[in-house]
């Protein structure tokens, strides 16, 4: 057994210097992000909880000391209010369906890219991931003129005989129409994401597995899939925060209709503000924060017990 | 023995050709939109109401284009999204890499609660924030400018934790020896790991950039008039008024918003890729 080497000691006085010293530099160097994090994300989110609770209107905001405390009634209009009640329900709907629909996708590619394919890995995984980087509001454009009911998806599916629904016009599809173009803006970054758990798990499990006489699918499922667990957990984090809070997709393709049927939570506190009251909007969204928050809790706890 | 050595090559090949078949299938429904931009872009108005469905233009022009610019005032809502832009990447390549490397190199008290605030920044929905956000900015008196649209955005949680990730893999070892030579902590900063940082400042600066040009929702707030657009704000503010559609000025719109990105993309892919993959190794 090896003996213990004592470690190199400082003087006192040099020790304390080295650690005002980056103590100094360390908060200074800091000092951009939490003036900028103070002012745009923690104060707004104290000042969110205030205004949910009164009567703050955009004519308000010259004067925002004359608003009055109306308590908790804009929480249990809402919670009466059928709009938002569609708008929670949609966006469950959004997040349940559309985040492992993405997950799958995304894991199915890396595998592929990752062990299927001995070329051109490197253009496949660059062109799955083109949809990551463009522009939501442009992309939503480009879909709702393909399915609008005389558009291109239609057209394509007359070839085959298909008489194509107006997609965005029909409760049905519109809602389908929505989650798939979340499906098709994220699956690119499950993928990047699975890819990079995938180079981490060691060569010789697979080895092992294989000469045990595991058949590939069986590799899949009982080895490949297990292990990279975190990164599911990783992904599943990032994606159901960007479908809660999806807000472009609805806006530009659907305004949120019809009859309600593809509002989101996003979207209806933009209406909200977008009427002027502020302080409806500002209960509304703090649903949302609430909703962050114990999911985020709950999905952190899910990591830390696996790693 | 080399017979069955045989069929199992075969049947490798095969599926290897199943696999890629399926592949390129799947790679053409996923771009198809980028198909349609052109179904609808390049035709004249006259021609998409003839046939709206079509896949290829007929007899292709740049009319769309040319009312963009002349009508649409898109070269200005293009030099708003570019000083926006401007702003953000500069903001986040200095302030980003100076609190990355301050919380994987120094050991000062606030550390654990500053990296604990980045978390906490990258869960919180913009949805859920925008409305006080709002209230603070205009408090400030920058509703309707484009100092307002940038500002939120100077210190993107998502770099800071990417150039923390750089900042760790680069080895004690030579700031201790620095130290030692009693260079200052911000001297180091300047002189060992910033020269050492531009792989990651590349790979930060196309992600700010990339923020700040696809940003929504913060711009649609606050730019109040017309003036302060940026250019998705003026996409959407054209699909959004009209009784009908004009399909394809709007394509050719969309084309516009898209192709600064794409062509970036196309050309550095890779560090958008390292930056996403980053934050998978935690």
């Amino acid at each position: 057994m090896l003996e213990e080497r004592p470690a190199p000691r400082r003087s006192p006085a040099r020790r304390s210097a080295v650690t005002t010293g980056q103590n100094r530099a360390g908060w200074l160097l800091s000092l951009p992000f939490i003036v900028i994090f103070l002012t745009f994300t923690a104060l707004p989110i104290v000042i969110s909880l205030v205004i949910g609770f009164t009567d703050m209107r955009s004519s308000d905001l010259r004067n925002p000391l004359a608003v009055s405390f109306v308590g908790l009634s804009h929480f249990t209009d809402l919670f009466a209010n059928p709009q938002f009640l569609r708008s929670l329900l949609n966006t469950g709907i959004y997040v349940v369906v559309g985040v492992p629909i993405t997950l799958a996708v995304g894991f199915l590619l890396a595998v592929a890219l990752n062990t299927g394919i001995p070329r051109f890995r490197t253009f496949f995984r660059a062109a799955f991931y083109v949809p990551v980087v463009t522009n939501i509001v442009a992309v939503a454009t480009i879909w709702q003129y393909a399915f609008n009911a005389r558009g291109p998806v239609n057209s394509a599916l007359a070839w085959f005989g298909i008489d194509g629904p107006n997609w965005l016009g029909d409760p049905a599809f519109a809602l389908a129409v929505i989650i798939a173009l979340g499906v098709w803006l994220n699956f690119g970054t499950a993928m990047v994401l699975y890819l990079a758990g995938l180079q981490s798990v060691p060569e010789d499990v697979y080895e092992a597995a294989a000469l045990d006489g595991a058949g590939r699918w069986r590799i899949l499922f009982s080895i490949t899939w297990p292990l990279l667990r975190p990164t599911t957990l990783l992904v599943s984090v990032l994606l159901t925060i960007f479908f809660l809070q999806v807000f472009e997709v609805p806006y530009v393709l659907t305004d949120g209709g019809p009859l309600d049927s593809t509002i989101t939570l996003g979207l209806f506190t933009f209406n909200q503000f977008g009427f002027g009251d502020l302080g409806k909007a500002a209960a509304s969204s703090y649903v949302m924060v609430l909703i962050v928050a114990v999911l985020g809790i709950v999905q952190f706890r899910l990591l830390r017990s696996k790693s | 023995m080399t017979r069955s050595r045989a069929t199992a090559g075969w049947r490798t090949r095969v599926s290897t050709g199943v696999l890629y078949a399926i592949l390129v299938g799947s790679l053409v429904v996923v771009l198809a939109p980028f198909l349609w931009v052109f179904a609808g872009a390049f035709r004249s108005t006259g021609e998409i109401l003839a046939n709206p469905g079509a896949w290829f233009p007929v007899n292709p022009t740049l009319d769309n284009f040319v009312t963009l610019v002349v009508d649409g005032n898109f070269l200005g809502y293009g030099v708003n999204s570019v000083v926006v832009a401007t702003i953000i990447v500069v903001g986040n390549v200095i302030f980003a890499s100076m609190v990355g490397y301050a919380l994987a190199k120094l050991h000062f008290s606030g550390r654990r609660v500053v990296f604990g605030a980045i978390l906490a920044s990258m869960m919180i929905p913009f949805t859920a924030i925008f409305v006080p956000q709002f209230v603070v900015v205009a408090r400030l008196g920058l509703i309707d400018t484009l100092a307002g649209i940038a500002l939120p955005m100077l210190v993107l949680p998502l770099q800071v934790f990417i150039m923390r990730q750089y900042a760790e893999s680069i080895p004690d070892e030579l700031f201790e020896a620095a130290r030692l030579d009693g260079a200052g902590e911000f001297r180091m900063f300047r002189v060992i790991f910033l020269p050492l940082a531009g792989p990651a400042i590349a790979t930060q600066a196309l992600l700010a950039f990339l923020a700040s040009w696809n940003g929504f929702l913060w711009p649609l707030i606050v730019a109040q008039t017309t003036d302060r657009y940026t250019l998705p704000v003026a996409l959407s503010a054209m699909s959004q008024g009209t009784e009908t559609v004009d399909y394809g000025i709007l394509l050719a719109g969309a084309i516009v918003v898209l192709l600064p990105v794409l062509i970036l993309f196309l050309a550095l892919q890779k560090y958008f890729i390292r930056g996403i993959a980053t934050v998978g190794m935690k």
